[in-house]
């Protein structure tokens, strides 16, 4: 099952034993890509710090659970349970802050209750959206994002949506 | 964009934490927040550092060939102007396939060289590209193969089946990667501003 354990040295295995039957001179080529690497991990740093220091700013004044509240009835109109839905809104800004959320859930309900199911599958389904957003277009000179965080938010949308559905049909509920 | 939500996010917790009497929470988390971007920002550097260079390794032996090769029906339709040997293109296709494997450390650095790449490409325009959207949205969606932190964390609380969740993920990301694509697809013709 656990596979995945083996996918790095794997990888890292074929990359070395690739490039030395090739003769090249894997050492160099190593330090090379770092010093690209430690450039860009620099760069990023003003923006990530101010997009974390504003979501942790949000989740503590309690404006989240505000956001939770005032989105109770259109979420149990989509069949979504009131206690995966903030699960499902915290994943979008905090990988750690749903993770913890989801823990509570699973000590709560039981990973192999409906609502445990869900909230495994919805974190399963999903990305911590806003944190990728804040990573990604922090290593480029864009201001305007588009249709990014529309787009990226209708997704998440849908693992909430759909994940809860498939739970209904695969364990029923 | 981020411009609104940075302002939004900071109003609105300011607001609260006055309505709320979290004030002196919340000027904690400034510190407490700032020293954890410190924290994640090293550990990134050294990641990125450690990744960067076995990528160029994997690239100068040919590896990366070899796995541009098995996703690039698929890559070349979602990015149709990034050619196909482009330095940009490699960078996409190595964080697909380290997302697609669950190496979420090593997938971050290649995402954000691939960004950099895609804005260069976007002479770096205040504006992002459909490509850099395109990526993004990928990215937000997640399309790992096998799910193994929730596996881990429901074995953890107890279950008897923590991997019975494998297929219902498979169906929801796939479901949620295609309206993300499909919307990506739609919203982009309208007039770039």
């Amino acid at each position: 099952m656990n596979f995945s354990v083996y996918i790095i040295p794997i990888f890292i295995f074929a990359a070395l034993a690739g490039a030395l039957l090739h003769k090249k001179n894997v050492f160099d080529t190593f330090l090379r890509g770092g010093k690209d690497g430690i450039q860009t991990a620099v760069k990023i740093f003003p923006s990530l710090l101010a997009l974390i220091v504003a979501i942790e700013m949000f989740t503590t004044s309690g404006a989240l659970d505000a956001l939770t509240a005032l989105l109770a009835k259109p979420c149990a109109l989509m069949h979504i349970p009131k206690e995966v839905f903030p699960v499902s809104l915290m994943r979008t800004v905090s990988g750690s802050g749903a993770m913890a959320m989801f823990n509570d859930v699973l000590s709560s309900h039981g990973p192999d209750s409906f609502i445990g199911r869900c909230a495994s599958v919805v974190m399963g389904g999903s990305e911590t959206t806003f944190y990728t957003l804040a990573v990604y277009f922090a290593a480029t000179n864009v201001k305007k994002t588009r249709h990014c965080v529309p787009a990226a938010l209708l997704a998440d949308l849908t693992v909430a949506v759909v994940g809860c559905a498939v739970c209904r049909v695969f364990f029923g509920a | 964009m981020l411009n609104y939500i940075w302002s939004l996010l900071v109003i609105t917790s300011l607001v609260f934490s006055f309505t709320t009497g979290s004030i002196d929470k919340v000027c904690d988390v400034i510190t407490s927040g700032a020293q954890r971007a410190v924290t994640l920002s090293l550990s990134l550097l050294g990641l990125m550092c450690f990744w960067s260079g076995i990528i160029e390794i994997a690239r100068e032996g040919g590896l990366i060939s070899f796995f541009e090769s098995a996703i690039s029906p698929l890559t070349n339709k979602l990015f149709p102007s990034v050619s196909e040997k482009s330095e940009a293109m490699r960078a996409i296709t190595m964080n697909i396939c380290a997302n697609l494997l669950g190496m979420g450390n090593a997938a971050t650095p290649l995402g954000i060289k691939a960004m950099h790449l895609l804005d260069e490409k976007n002479s770096f325009s205040e504006s992002a590209s459909d490509e850099m959207c395109m990526f993004v949205i990928i990215n937000t969606a997640s399309i790992q193969l096998i799910p193994t932190t929730m596996i881990s964390l429901r074995s953890l609380a107890g279950s008897s089946a923590p991997q019975e969740i494998c297929i219902p993920v498979w169906i929801t990301s796939a479901a949620a990667l295609f309206i993300g694509i499909l919307s990506a697809k739609i919203l982009e013709r309208r007039r770039k501003i």
